[in-house]
Parts: C-alpha cells; sequence; structure tokens
C-alpha cells in the first residue's frame, strides 16, 4: 500500500465554469503594450485606458458614436461591386468581396449615414478598414459622390471619416478617377457654403489623402494616426534610409501645418458639433455668397 | 516559330540597326529605303503574337522606351514659340513638371507636362518625371493664369508617379494633389489632356482632369505599376507581366472603361519609331478636340465638364 495516496477527490471544475472563454477577452495595447480587458477597450471607445492609444473603429460603431442615441438612416447600403476588371490573381477580386461582406456585413468599404448630432441635421460617412483595407473602389467613390449630392440638395454640412489604405488596386484605373470625381462634386459643394469636416484616422493613405482626406475646410485627426500619400514602406525602398521616428504621424503632419487640429476620440462629437457651428453649418438664412 | 522573347530581341536588334542608319548624317537614299524596310518588318514582328499577357507588358515597355518622345519633345513638335514658367512661388521650382505659355498653330495656349530626363544626369535633375508637391503646385499655378487670361490649357501626362520621399511628405504630396483635383475643375477654359507616356497613379491625375482625355496607342494609365502590383499580390516582381494584364491599364482597356475618350494611333513600331509622325498625329487630335471644345460658350462647357466628372467611372450595381 502506498504511503501518499490521495484521501480527497480531485477537485472537479463544474461544466458551467468550463465553459467560460479567456481566449479573445484580452488585448495587448499597441501603444504602451500592457493588456488590456476588451470590455474596458469598448467602454472607452476603443481607446487604451491606460495610454490612450487608439484602436481602429469599425465604421457602425463611428456613426453611433457621432449621431445622438446612435439613430441615423442608412443611404445606399446596397450599392455593390460589379467587378468591372474581371480581376484575379491567386485568389479572385470576387471571392475577396464575398469574404470582405460577410466579415463586415456590408456591401462595401464605406457607411453613409443622415441623423441628428447634438440635434442639428447632418450627413457623416465613415470608411470601414475591415472592408479590404478600407481602400476606394467605385463604390466607395460613387457613396462618398452621392453623400455630397444629397448635402447640396439639403444644404447640410458634411463630415468623412477616413481610414484606408487608398485606392483599391483591384479596380485598376476606376479606382483611382474616383479620386477626380470627389474632388470635382467638392468643389460644387463649396458653392453652398456648407463645411465639410474631414476626420482623418489611423491610418488614412495613398489616394484616400490625395483626395477628400485633405479637402475639408477642416482637415483634423485622431491622436498618433499614419497619415500620408505614400506607405512608409514605399518611400524605405525608395530613399533606403530609415525613417525618423514619428515620421507621417498625426502630430507629424500638425507641427507641418498639414492639419488643423488633433482631436482625441472622446472629444470629436463635441468638437466637430462646435466648430459646425461656428462655421454656421445651420444657419436659417441663406448665406452670403 | 520564334518565342515572344525571341521576337521581342529581334524587334529591338531591327530598332539599333535603324538608329545607326539614322545616325549616319545625311542618310543616303539607300539608307531611308532601308529603314523603310526594317520599319515593316518590325510592325509585322509586332502584330504577329498579340497574345494579351504578353501585349499589356509589351506597351508597358513601348510607354517607357527610352527613346520615347518626352513632354518637352512634344511640346517643341506641337508648339512655337513656348516660353517656360518656373516655380510654385511658395518652396522651389521642380524640374519634374514644366510648364508654359506657348502657342499651338498660332493660338496662345497653356502647357503643363511632367518631364522625363534622357541621359543619367537629365534623369537626376527631372527626378525620373516624378514631382514633388512644388510641381503640381506649379503646374495649378499656371493653368490658372492660363484661366485667367483665357488661355486653353493641354496637359502632357507622363510619369511613373508622384515622388515618394521625406521631403515630399513633409511639404504635402497628397495636399498637393488633391488640391489640384479640387481646383482644375473650376478652370473656365477648355482643358485636353493627352496621356502620351506612363500615366503613374495619382502622380499623373493631378494634372490629368479636363475636358477632353487623349491616350496615345502605347501609352498606359494605371492606379499602380505592375512591379508594385506584383510584389503586393505574389510578393516577387515576377509577375509583372501577368499583373500588367489584371491591371487593364492599356489605352483599348481605359477607352473601354470610358475614362479616355479618344485614342490616338502611332506610328508602327511605336511613337520613338517615328516621333515625328507621332506629333503629327497627335497635333491633328489636339486640334480636333480644340475646336470642338472652343466652339461651347463658357457655361456649355463648365456644365458638360461637371456631368462629365460626375459620370466619371462609375461602375457599380444596386443590388
Amino acid at each position: 500500500m502506498t504511503w501518499f495516496r490521495k484521501e480527497k477527490k480531485p477537485l472537479e471544475t463544474s461544466p458551467a465554469e468550463k465553459r467560460v472563454q479567456t481566449e479573445g477577452l484580452w488585448t495587448k495595447c499597441e501603444g504602451c503594450k500592457q493588456i488590456l480587458w476588451k470590455k474596458d477597450l469598448e467602454n472607452n471607445l476603443q481607446c487604451c485606458p491606460k495610454c490612450g492609444f487608439h484602436f481602429k473603429m469599425g465604421s457602425r460603431a463611428r456613426l453611433a458614436m457621432l449621431f445622438d442615441e446612435g439613430k441615423y438612416e442608412e443611404y445606399d447600403a446596397g450599392l455593390a461591386s460589379p467587378d468591372p476588371l474581371h480581376f484575379a490573381d491567386r485568389k479572385t477580386y470576387r471571392a475577396r468581396l464575398e469574404e470582405a461582406q460577410k466579415l463586415t456585413g456590408m456591401k462595401d468599404a464605406l457607411l453613409t449615414g443622415r441623423g441628428l448630432m447634438a440635434g442639428k441635421p447632418i450627413i457623416i460617412c465613415a470608411m470601414e478598414f475591415q472592408f479590404i483595407g478600407g481602400s476606394m473602389g467605385a463604390v466607395v467613390g460613387e457613396k462618398i459622390t452621392r453623400a455630397i449630392d444629397r448635402c447640396i440638395a439639403q444644404r447640410l454640412p458634411l463630415v468623412i471619416i477616413s481610414c484606408s489604405g487608398g485606392a483599391r488596386m483591384m479596380e485598376g484605373a476606376i479606382s483611382l478617377l474616383q479620386l477626380a470625381k470627389i474632388s470635382a462634386a467638392l468643389a460644387r459643394f463649396d458653392e453652398t457654403r456648407k463645411p465639410y469636416i474631414s476626420v482623418l484616422t489611423n491610418p488614412t493613405t495613398g489616394g484616400t489623402t490625395a483626395s477628400f482626406a485633405m479637402l475639408g475646410d477642416l482637415n483634423i485627426a485622431e491622436p498618433g494616426a499614419l497619415i500620408g500619400f505614400a506607405g512608409p514602406r514605399v518611400i524605405e525602398q525608395t530613399i533606403h534610409q530609415k525613417l525618423p521616428e514619428g515620421f507621417q504621424r498625426s502630430e507629424f503632419l500638425l507641427a507641418h501645418g498639414m492639419l488643423d487640429a488633433i482631436v482625441p476620440r472622446k472629444d470629436l462629437k463635441s468638437y466637430l458639433a462646435s466648430t459646425l457651428e461656428l462655421l454656421g453649418a445651420w444657419n436659417s438664412s441663406p448665406t452670403r455668397s | 516559330m520564334p518565342t515572344r522573347e525571341q521576337q521581342l530581341a529581334m524587334v529591338e536588334e531591327l530598332e539599333k540597326q535603324i538608329a545607326e542608319l539614322q545616325s549616319s548624317t545625311p542618310p543616303s537614299e539607300a539608307a531611308q529605303e532601308e529603314i523603310e524596310r526594317l520599319r515593316e518588318q518590325i510592325a509585322s514582328l509586332r502584330k504577329e503574337a498579340p497574345g494579351s499577357a504578353h501585349d499589356a507588358w509589351e506597351r508597358v515597355l513601348l510607354a517607357r522606351h527610352p527613346q520615347r518622345p518626352y513632354t518637352l519633345d512634344f511640346i517643341h513638335m506641337l508648339c512655337t514659340d513656348f516660353t517656360e514658367i518656373h516655380g510654385d512661388r511658395r518652396f522651389a521650382d521642380d524640374p519634374a513638371m514644366v510648364a508654359g505659355l506657348a502657342r499651338f498653330e498660332g493660338r496662345p495656349v497653356v502647357v503643363v507636362g511632367h518631364q522625363k530626363g534622357r541621359d543619367t544626369k537629365q534623369k537626376l535633375l527631372r527626378n525620373f518625371g516624378m514631382p514633388n508637391p512644388e510641381g503640381y503646385r506649379k503646374a495649378l499655378r499656371v493653368m490658372q493664369l492660363g484661366a485667367k487670361f483665357n488661355l486653353p490649357i493641354l496637359s502632357l501626362v507622363d510619369t511613373p508617379g508622384a515622388y515618394p520621399g521625406i521631403g515630399a511628405e513633409e511639404r504635402g504630396q497628397a495636399e498637393a494633389i488633391a488640391h489640384n483635383l479640387k481646383e482644375i475643375p473650376r478652370l473656365a477654359v477648355p482643358i485636353v489632356v493627352v496621356i502620351h507616356g506612363e500615366g503613374g497613379s495619382g502622380g499623373a491625375l493631378a494634372i490629368a482632369v479636363g475636358d477632353k482625355a487623349l491616350m496615345l496607342e502605347n501609352a498606359i494609365y494605371s492606379v499602380i505599376s505592375p512591379e508594385s502590383c506584383s510584389s503586393i499580390l505574389w510578393r516577387d516582381w515576377n509577375h509583372k507581366e501577368e499583373a500588367a494584364r489584371i491591371l487593364k491599364l492599356t489605352a483599348t482597356d481605359l477607352h473601354g472603361f470610358g475614362i479616355v475618350d479618344e485614342i490616338v494611333p502611332e506610328p508602327p513600331g511605336g511613337a520613338h519609331a517615328d516621333p515625328e509622325r507621332a506629333g503629327a498625329l497627335l497635333r491633328s487630335a489636339i486640334r480636333e478636340s480644340l475646336r470642338v471644345l472652343g466652339s461651347l460658350s463658357t457655361a456649355e462647357l463648365m456644365e458638360r465638364r461637371h456631368e462629365r466628372l460626375r459620370q466619371l467611372a462609375t461602375l457599380i450595381r444596386e443590388t
């Protein structure tokens, strides 16, 4: 007989307890490297409660955060890409689209809504980074242009929240020409004297920056966002040099005169509401022309 | 049957022979005849296998051909009295972009365009035709000057892309391009755009907004270079030919999408084979475009442009 026999039964975990998941509940902050409880992050608008690092925010969460009570009417939800180039590399563009549609529940990488912000009507567009890197093809281009057309017709202010790698390669030159289409529409919007505020978030690069993102009456950014024309890797390959710390971040652009302000996410709604008010976005009398 | 690579090598060899014959000045009558014969041979070689993949990549090579006429070559063939205007009045003069006043068939116009360099020294000076923000700002400034004095604008596009450098980012490359895209459509004079070499993404588009887009037969216009596309999708440059094909960057493709209004033919073998002829073909296309646009009132012109830009590349489906 062994003298070390266990006297007690081994501890048993109840089946209910066993089902508690720990994986996926925690995440690491890209800023301070601390481990964060995801719930804390959600409750803090996807910003690190410890260092303030701004995580990416989905387009639906964006609109929910900015519109009063998170309520808005969505526009042009049904627009989709017909794959005009019949693009296929190792995978077809159609398959990529379907995957992205499944992942996001959206037809393409932009969400447009009309609703009230601080009690005043406004149209807001938000780009969806989860949808092929927030890239801009014909659907994104058309949806933004329609949003601008509506702002002109309804005499409303406009806010666009950018989060995008740029033009979408899989639609070739068609993507490229969206830059021209949207920018020309913004030139017409100027004539209404209603303000357009561009909000640049992490990341905003390529054709998105080289068109509507830099064409706001005010261009503001979230802290620490990567903003540029060429991506950092492309620049490094071209100049064969390491890039300086903080290059192409919001603070760098502010210092170089390319941004009007850096606004933390928690202050975004009040900043937009108050500056739009100052610019006379909702003045009922027709503005001086 | 020789392979495509062998055929291209043969074309190159024949072109070399032509160059040698032309270098003996003045070329004798026999030499001229020989040149003609060689050109015909090249033309038939090129026609033999218009396989799509090879075709698109071949056009990329032609669009970048070192002997292809560049913007200033075209300006000198198309215009008289070219008077260059330098600088953006903000930071610097960018030699990768040229701008100035000129006469097109006697009529004063404004010309802007990307400029590449021919030899190493010139290539460096012109930064391989890749403008910095000051280049785009200069182009806009001179276009605005044209609008002020009611001069039609000719824009000649030939760039691998806007320069991706530290200084370019610091000075707002994206802002410069975006600003052009918004301001050019307001200019109340006819704007004719000619994509004659490489139309490299946003760097090309920044001066390629207008009332009429002409594209030379062997020019290319794309959102990304085939090399970069290959390195993103396949993680190396070996699929650049395949990338060139799937990007649909040829004049025929873009005409099909309605992005380009007219394809301007090139002489057999490409514009570099007979630059004078290429210039003459382009001249008649520009003349006709200016004639049509010039017959419109300013209100009609702007309405037409607005409509054109609003409908641009609207390839979507409603579900």
